[in-house]
């Protein structure tokens, strides 16, 4: 059987043409475009999995290290293969970068990936390694970063928690957004996502962890503080696996 | 000429001619080429069965495949194909690989592990793995440390103690080394002194009447070392204070120091500013107890085990 289609109906019939290239455009526009109206389905919401913004010096450290291109040679994705497990963990969860913006789960690994980094290493290591990566590991090819010492601008805090507001990161303003942090996060961390006390949290988080160990609020300190905070919000001892794994 | 007379009577042309004589041919498309097109229809239709596919309802369309494998609990559960299932089901695989060695460790103590030459030679390399990947970045590949930084796991000092057990015990649950500045408590003098006597007792050139008042104060109320480092200076390592009368340093720059005054210079600077780092995450909820045990065994072994 052979159709005896012929394009010259298409070429010779300007509205056919609208029709059909409309037509041929929603498609890939559907097929882009539907999947985000479900995206909030995709966030793991099974126990153990209590995910938050980060504290006003972490979201700090967080800028740093987009600023330095960090994303550029680490991944923040473990992918659930079993290499990746053995190495760096449990895989990461979507819920795990819920409050990204934009997210980090990188492209390329020059370096190792970075999303449970928290709590590897001590925050002297992760210090000394960043101001000269090879005196902690000899074959690294990571650039020296020794400018991270110098003192943190703290002028826009606030302003940068009220543009991650904007876009959706649970940052209060009001005393009634407040309340509704306390509900969902607890006392302890609606506090610390309290815009008018940023600068406050932000100096006292730094002085309690003093990650440099040195005096005075660092940029090593909030790179150090959004490091160590990476991959620990979910505790993989309350999750029930098959849940996730039936979530897909 | 002739050619493209030829050629307009065979193939179809779109039927009009531009400056008389300048046609278009309209040749189909080849047939391999259309049958490979709807072939991979064809194929993308069967793989909508197979695999998760479309959105339906208020889920998708799960697919005819299946992953079954064996969870925590011990319970088969069965799941819709997907890369998390994937990964339970190689996890189980692994799993059962590994099962007659990690078995054997489970059941064996530490002491059995070392002898067992099939066993240690499991723990080796495995150690080695789990070494590298999460210990080597502070205390090197070899296990020879940092000096200023994190100690050496190949020597026969230990802070914290070098048994299977202490081993264990420092992995699991971490350390943090701590000692207070005596920068403000004691003058210069007093430091030095301390300074002096401290090098003596690893035998480094040192002034000997200072080294004197160094023992003295070393043990009295005013600087109050011989808490922690014991009156014989030998360390405690129940809370980690280091043996002072070896040559092994870990936070004093003293074998970086060529000449004994630069020695002595070190040692007053550690006395001075104390020691607030050393700090060792703890791996009981990163790694499973059998990686920590195989992880014990191998650091043991690495040269110092007790």
């Amino acid at each position: 059987m052979r159709i005896n289609f012929k394009h010259e109906w298409i070429e010779t019939n300007i509205g056919l043409m609208l029709v059909l290239t409309m037509l041929a455009i929603s498609v890939g526009g559907l097929v882009e475009i539907a999947p985000l109206f479900f995206i909030n389905k995709t966030i793991e919401k099974t126990e153990g999995v209590d995910v938050r913004p980060y504290s006003p010096l972490e979201m700090r450290g967080r800028d740093i290290y987009i600023r330095e291109g960090c994303y550029v040679c680490h991944s923040q994705m473990i992918r659930p293969f079993r290499d990746e497990k053995m190495r760096y963990g449990h895989y990461s969860l979507a819920a795990e970068s819920q409050y990204d913006h934009p997210f980090q789960w990188g492209s390329k690994r020059t370096g190792p990936d970075l999303a449970r980094v928290g709590g590897k290493y001590s925050n002297e290591w992760h210090v000394q390694h960043l101001l000269a990566p090879r005196s902690m590991v000899p074959e690294s090819v990571m650039p020296n970063y020794p400018w991270l010492m110098t003192l943190l601008d703290q002028s826009d805090v606030a302003d940068r928690m009220k543009a991650l507001r904007t876009v959706g990161v649970p940052y209060s303003l009001t005393e009634a957004e407040r309340e509704a942090n306390v509900k969902k996060f607890g006392e302890q961390v609606a506090e610390q996502l309290h815009i008018p006390d940023a600068n406050k949290n932000l100096v006292e988080q730094a002085n309690l962890g003093n990650y440099d160990g040195k005096p005075g609020v660092s940029e090593m300190d909030a790179l150090v503080a959004y490091l160590q905070v990476l991959g620990t919000m979910v505790d993989f001892t309350k999750v029930n696996e098959d849940e996730l794994v039936h979530s897909r | 000429m002739s050619e493209q007379n030829l050629q307009s009577q065979t193939v179809q042309t779109t039927g009009h001619a531009w400056d008389g004589d300048l046609e278009e041919f309209n040749n189909p498309l080849p047939t391999w080429w259309v049958y490979t097109f709807y072939v991979t229809i064809v194929f993308a239709i069967v793989y909508w069965f197979i695999y998760p596919s479309w959105p339906f309802g208020k889920g998708f369309l799960t697919g005819f495949s299946n992953i079954t494998y064996v969870n925590k609990a011990g319970e088969t559960v069965s799941s819709h194909w997907n890369t998390r299932a994937l990964l339970m089901e190689d996890l189980n695989k692994a799993d059962e690989m590994q099962k007659p060695y990690f078995s054997k460790v489970a059941a064996s103590d530490f002491n059995q592990i070392a002898k067992d030459p099939e066993l240690s030679g499991f723990v080796l390399s495995a150690g080695k793995a789990l070494f590298t990947d999460n210990c080597a970045p502070c205390h090197q590949q070899g296990g020879q440390g940092k000096l200023g930084f994190f100690p050496n796991l190949t020597d026969d000092d230990w802070l914290y103690g070098g048994t299977f057990d202490k081993i264990h015990q420092t992995i699991t649950g971490g350390r943090r080394g701590y000692m207070p500045a005596f920068g403000e408590v004691l003058n210069a003098d007093q430091i030095d002194a301390l300074a002096n006597y401290v090098a003596s007792l690893s035998g480094i050139a040192h002034d000997a009447n200072k080294a004197v008042t160094g023992k003295a104060l070393f043990t009295s109320e005013t600087a109050a070392c011989y808490y922690c480092h014991t009156e014989s200076a030998k360390g405690r390592q129940d809370i980690g204070a280091p043996n002072l009368t070896d040559k092994i340093w870990l936070w004093a720059n003293v074998p970086g120091a060529d000449k004994a005054e630069d020695k002595v210079a070190a040692i007053r600077n550690t006395i001075a500013t104390g020691v607030n780092k050393g700090v060792m995450p703890a791996w009981g909820e990163r790694l499973s107890s059998d990686q920590i045990k195989v992880l014990t065994v191998y650091v043991h072994q690495l040269g110092g085990g007790k």
